[in-house]
């Protein structure tokens, strides 16, 4: 399908989220749109697909001018659609919910028999293979995106949006996404493709068209170096690197010796775990999401009790401390997920910058709030940490992620703090922001704080971390010095221990030829992309194990 | 919105407590409030407006003149419209007039008692919301303020006539001691929610049930039993809340500590600490987890003084209005609360002016019953739909083509706030 857009513009009151946005997918292409959350990528999909009227402008489908009241019209002009949010049953299976909606119908009965046809079919015709009679609410994530996938493609659509799709997958499963996305493209598939990530749009896109506060910006190549793309992106000239100085280890700050987390069903989530973080270091915890990391850092808070082991802070146990005390003791703690643990939505930036400080001076006294302190302090975190608001009073669930991120981490920084322990510091943060929080982080750990950071962005841990730790269903896999390669780190996320996947780094190397291409095949995370050749294909088996290890963990 | 534990049906006892409880309810119950606390002054005047315009289409068709002239309509269509229009502004009239300000009474005091005696039903209805509204912010669903006011009641009433204390003295531990009752009551459903997790509206309906039986059974024992069945001895004066106009006027102190306690409560949640805390956990308790605040501490708080703020209403009516216990003393006043504490949108002017209204409707009521013939039930009608339509903002707004706060720009959660809630319907 050759889909045209011209001069699409919709606006929601005074806010103009999309302004005479140009576009032009070929058939057969793959189109990356690069932008910030809140560039306006999802309302242009929207738009697309029929959710949203524009107020201008025009949608061509192969020369013909669309108007699509409804998804409906969307799909019989045959645009599917991926949401980042999966939009199916968890209790059908996969047959009945790529067929739900246009059941085959026999006898007055669901036609089970050509509903399972069509999704074998349209599965192996990408190159893989889906159970139709498997329960959709027992599949992992990256398997039920390919459910959406064939679902979208039983529907005979010819162009495939794609938003966000890999924001919920493993570097695994981003690999195998992104071999079915070229599948489609070569039979002739044109796949709308949304992302913020910069690595993955190298490794996939035809084309890209790069969004800032609603309008197209420019038109990239996929061979753009990646600091000019996120300059694009952003609109100013980012680094995306860190520049700081060795790290000066000295006294023994966070300790954890032995560690063993359950869960409700007694599996260890977090098993025999010890590490130390000295004072002015930063230790980088990667790994693939689910894999103990969250557990990890909710015993060192203190909200979840730890079956053995034990935690010290500057040399001092923890272990029977309560939250509170532990926050008293000079920890700071930004939570995995802002918007359940580290904001309160319904209160103003003014009420959540103060959130964990409340009930000691200079906060609070006798009791009572000392409200020209709390506004005095917003007033300057907003200033500092560069929130974007029109007034210290707004409610914080109404700023946008990153801005909310934002307030967690000037609240927690500008505490008297002698260890930090971040979970996901910057995921959903704008890139232009990403270096300054990192900045800030460095900055803590010059003054002297212990640094542990959870991450499960590469990138993330590659930039922060003196030291680097990699945690693989729930045990900790190895420990290995900041500025490792990728490839080290992709094979030990897999579970593998430190030397041997040195050893067969060392061998891509010699594989691929030269590093360069190794980085730009990669995922985003650094996981190898699976390149026809023995050696790598048998990497492919191991990553795969280690996947579905993971998945059993969750 | 079903899960909403219909707080109108002011049923006379309290087993027609609202009882649709389930299990899962937090979540859907949690929204519920989160919905009905953002709901803005326009659509709270709205539904208000919607409920008063449905009641007077109540009284119209239900009125025999109107009645009369619809059977000749045809033939003289004007004498319908000017009965409908005698029978709906006849009956408001008496209301307000029952309400607020009778201008045909003989003398001034007559005049002006009909809005004394609407402050003075309002007293316990606005500390009893205060209490409910105190809870919801809080995150507790408190349903339990009918055996909050309850206890509170027996508690002044023992203090008021077992005592002999000097005056100022005597009321002041009365009072204290009713507060004491009601936290100690509400503090069972407190510890339990924090130490086992059991729900507190399920752990507050019985315990109305419990209370709702102890004090039936209370004033029938020797130590209160006063000779005439289901009411205790009177309490002693030096017990009583002073009237704050002389006889025959029923308003006391009661309603002055009332207002006392809205602002105390508003300084409570806005200002200090410790509510600061509250709301924390009520507003997201995973968060304030995270930031070190103890939940169960704060859920066993919460319902202490929500408790406290029902067993006042309690002291309300015991040492002000009536002098003395009787089996009814709560009445409906428990889940009227709810009603007052959802109106007021739980903040606590807004519960003080939803307090002022049901005391108003239920006043003007009587005499609209006694001088038009429109029954008494017309007021739960009125407050009935009020609630309905506070439950159902979309209609309120369909119906007065009022703007929808949601459909603003909305940058916030981009991939969650706009796409998902419109294409869930769109894929179905």
């Amino acid at each position: 399908m050759r889909l045209e857009l011209r001069g699409i513009t919709k606006r929601f009151g005074a806010f103009t989220a999309n302004d005479a946005i140009d576009l032009v997918v070929e058939p057969g292409q793959i189109h990356a749109i690069l932008g910030e959350n809140g560039a306006g990528k999802s309302t242009l999909m929207n738009v697309l697909y029929g959710l949203y009227t524009p107020e201008e402008g025009e949608i061509v489908v192969d020369g013909v001018p669309r108007t699509f009241a409804g998804p409906g019209d969307a799909m019989a002009a045959g645009i599917g659609m991926v949401h980042q949010h999966f939009m199916l049953v968890p209790v059908f299976t996969v047959a009945e919910n790529v067929v739900l909606g246009q059941e085959p119908m026999a006898r007055g009965l669901i036609d089970a028999g050509s509903a399972a046809t069509v999704v074998r079919e349209t599965a192996e015709s990408l190159g893989f293979h889906i159970d139709p009679n498997a329960l959709v609410g027992d599949l992992p994530v990256g398997v039920q995106q390919r459910v959406e996938i064939v679902k979208a493609l039983s529907r005979k659509a010819e162009l495939l949006i794609l938003d966000e799709p890999t924001a919920v997958l493993t570097p695994q499963e981003t690999d195998e996404l992104i071999e079915i996305m070229r599948t489609l493209a070569a039979s002739g598939t044109s796949i709308l493709f949304i992302t913020h990530k910069l690595r993955e749009i190298r490794a996939v896109a035809d084309t890209i068209t790069i969004i800032r506060h609603g309008r197209v910006v420019g038109t990239a190549e996929p061979t753009t170096p990646e600091t000019e793309l996120a300059s694009l992106m952003v609109g100013r000239s980012v680094s995306l690197g860190v520049d700081r100085a060795p790290a000066q280890p000295g006294e023994p700050g966070l300790a954890v010796r032995g560690l063993v987390v359950r869960d409700a069903h007694g599996v260890p989530v977090v098993d025999d775990v010890s590490f130390d973080v000295a004072r002015g270091e930063i230790v980088a915890v990667a790994g693939v999401q689910g894999n103990g990391q969250t557990e990890l850092v909710e015993a060192i808070l203190g909200v979840t009790t730890p079956e053995h082991g034990s935690i010290e802070l500057a040399g001092r146990p923890i272990d029977g401390l309560g939250v509170r005390d532990r926050l008293d003791a000079g920890l700071a703690f930004i939570p995995e997920d802002r918007s359940t643990d580290g904001v309160v939505g319904e209160f103003s930036i003014v009420e959540n910058l103060v959130l964990d400080r409340v009930g000691a001076a200079p906060v609070s006294r006798g009791g009572a709030l000392d409200v020209a302190y709390l506004r005095r302090n917003a007033a300057e975190r907003v200033a500092e940490f560069d929130v974007r608001t029109t007034s210290i009073d707004r409610e914080v669930g109404t700023l946008s992620g990153g801005n909310q991120q934002k307030v967690v981490l000037a609240r927690e920084l500008s505490r008297d703090l002698s260890v930090l322990v971040a979970s996901q510091p910057t995921r959903g943060v704008d890139v232009g922001s990403i270096e300054f929080l990192h900045r800030r982080i460095v900055a803590e750990r010059d003054k002297g704080a212990a640094v542990l950071i959870v991450s499960t962005e590469l990138d993330e841990v590659l930039a922060l971390g003196d030291r680097i730790a990699v945690m693989c269903g729930g045990r900790l896999v190895g420990i290995v010095p900041g500025g490792v390669s990728r490839d080290v780190l992709g094979l030990m996320m897999t579970g593998m221990p430190p030397e041997e996947a040195a050893r067969q780094a060392a061998e891509h190397h010699t594989l691929l030829g030269e590093a360069d291409l190794a980085a730009e095949l990669q995922a985003p995370d650094g996981e190898p992309a699976v390149v026809q050749d023995g050696a790598v294909v048998q990497d492919a088996a191991v990553v795969q194990d280690a996947s579905h290890e993971s998945e059993e963990q969750r | 919105m079903t899960t909403a534990p219909e707080p109108g049906g002011p049923g006379p006892e309290p087993s027609t407590a609202p009882a649709p409880v389930e299990p899962e309810g937090p979540t859907r119950s949690e929204s519920f409030v989160h919905q009905v606390l953002s709901s803005s002054w326009l659509l709270t005047l709205g539904a208000i407006l919607l409920a008063v315009i449905l009641g007077a289409i109540l009284v119209i068709v239900t009125d025999p003149d109107v009645q009369a002239a619809a059977v000749y309509f045809f033939a003289r269509p004007g004498d319908l419209f000017a009965a409908a229009w005698d029978a709906a502004s006849s009956a408001y009239v008496a209301l307000f007039q029952g309400a607020v300000y009778d201008w045909t009474a003989s003398d001034p005091a007559r005049a002006i008692r009909p809005l004394t005696e609407t402050l003075t039903i309002a007293t316990p209805l606005i500390l009893a919301g205060l209490s409910v509204g105190l809870a919801f912010r809080s995150g507790l669903f408190n349903i339990g303020g009918q055996g909050q006011v309850i206890l509170g009641g027996i508690v002044a009433a023992w203090l008021g006539f077992q005592f002999q204390l000097p005056a100022v003295l005597h009321v002041l531990l009365a009072v204290l001691g009713a507060a004491l009752g009601g936290a100690l009551w509400a503090g069972i459903a407190g510890v339990l929610k924090a130490r086992t997790g059991a729900h507190e509206v399920i752990v507050t309906i019985m315990l109305n049930n419990i209370a709702g039986y102890l004090v039936l059974w209370i004033v029938t024992t020797t130590l209160f039993a006063s000779g005439t069945p289901g009411v205790s001895k009177a309490v002693h004066d030096t017990a009583r809340l002073p009237a704050l106009l002389p006889a025959p006027f029923r308003l006391h102190w009661g309603f002055v500590l009332a207002i006392v306690l809205a602002v105390g409560v508003w300084w409570l949640m806005e200002r200090s600490t410790l509510g600061f805390r509250l709301r924390a956990v009520g507003a997201n308790a995973r968060a304030a987890r995270t930031a070190g605040i103890s939940v169960a501490r704060m859920t066993i708080v919460a319902m202490a003084i929500a408790g406290a703020l029902a067993g006042l209403a309690g002291a309300s009516q015991v040492l002000g209005t009536e002098g003395m216990l009787t089996a009814s003393v709560a009445g409906s006043i428990g889940f009227d609360a709810i009603t007052v504490a959802l109106l007021g949108r739980s903040r606590p002017l807004g519960t003080v002016l939803a307090g002022l209204l049901f005391g108003a409707l239920s006043a003007g009521g009587r005499l609209m019953q006694t001088r038009t013939g429109t029954p008494l039930d017309l007021v739960l009608v009125l407050q009935s739909f009020i609630v309905l339509f506070i439950a159902a903002p979309p209609l309120v707004r369909t119906i007065l083509r009022l703007p929808d706060p949601e459909k603003k720009p909305s940058r916030k959660r981009p991939a969650r706030g706009d796409a998902p809630a419109e294409q869930a319907g769109a894929v179905a």
